[in-house]
């Protein structure tokens, strides 16, 4: 997992991404504010997305799900 | 009936879709879809940790700067674990203070080198040869290379290969060998006797009229 250490707690691109999503952004946005290449960026929204701390919106954009609030604070 | 693909009878196409892949890398899980509206320099190597590999892994290093300024992702793959690529970058970076910025595909099953065709058993039952795929941002196969096994590859033929894929899309033209960005371009050969007039009006070079040239702007 390249969002998630083998302990559980985040990684540091994962943190960033979850941050820039606490408002709703596309995979571009996220990319551009975050500073890793788009493909980065698709496949650990993926990750974070089965991983529950994040959902796809209709309209293609990411937002923070509850627990993954939660998860940030931690 | 639907042809099995091996990795022996099977070889992509170009300008059709590259074939689809998901793949564990050093960067984590990707899939050829993440590398849309980029263009893609797919690229297998034999085997971490051998010599030839390590100079090429360098030199494509060395260009990715630039390949980025063109809007191109790299992607490396063999037939290793992510522990093997993992320890062979960091000594890579220990040996050569070079950091190899891009994922590499830990490709263990095959999957993504039998797709293409990286597998050539008249050269190496068990590695890849080395084989590049230019893939456009639209997710179709634009050019491929295959080297064997002995033979480094050339980074700076890579990169103006790029510069005329992107030239001949921005223009709708042609380039002659051993172009470089600045010298002039082939206007697309003509089809009709009208396009031959139309070719020799805005040619700047005109050799006959099947081979017309033209500065761009």
């Amino acid at each position: 997992m390249a969002c998630i250490n083998p302990d559980g707690t985040l990684t540091t691109s994962a943190k960033a991404v979850l941050q820039v999503l606490a408002e709703s952004a596309t995979p571009t946005e996220v990319a551009r504010k975050v500073g890793l290449p788009l493909f980065r960026v698709r496949s650990s929204l993926r990750e974070l997305v089965e991983a529950a701390l994040l959902v796809e919106e209709t309209d293609g954009s990411y937002r923070l799900t509850a627990a993954g609030t939660e998860r940030l604070k931690q | 009936m639907a042809e099995e693909i091996t990795s022996t009878n099977w070889l992509p196409r170009l300008n059709e879709p590259a074939p689809d892949f998901e793949a564990v890398t050093t960067h984590g899980v990707v899939r050829l879809s993440d590398f849309r509206d980029s263009w893609l320099i797919l690229f297998s190597h034999p085997a971490d940790f051998t010599p030839v590999c390590t100079t090429e892994f360098i030199a494509f290093a060395e260009i990715y700067p630039e390949l980025q300024k063109r809007g191109v992702e790299l992607l490396g793959l063999s037939i290793d674990s992510v522990y093997s690529h993992i320890a062979w970058v960091r000594n890579i970076e220990e040996k050569t203070g070079v950091k190899i910025p891009f994922p590499i595909i830990a490709d263990l099953d095959r999957a993504v080198a039998t797709k293409y065709g990286m597998i050539q058993p008249g050269a190496s039952k068990t590695e890849a040869v080395r084989a590049v795929f230019v893939i456009d941002p639209k997710g179709i196969l634009r050019a491929m290379v295959y080297y064997p096994l002995t033979t480094g590859r050339n980074m700076q033929e890579f990169v103006r290969l790029i510069d005329a894929l992107q030239t001949s899309d921005k223009y709708n033209v042609a380039t002659p060998a051993n172009w470089q960005p600045g010298e002039k371009v082939i206007i697309p050969a003509p089809k009709t006797i009208e396009m031959v007039e139309e070719n020799l009006k805005t040619a700047d070079e005109v050799v006959d009229w099947y081979l017309c040239k033209r500065t761009l702007e």
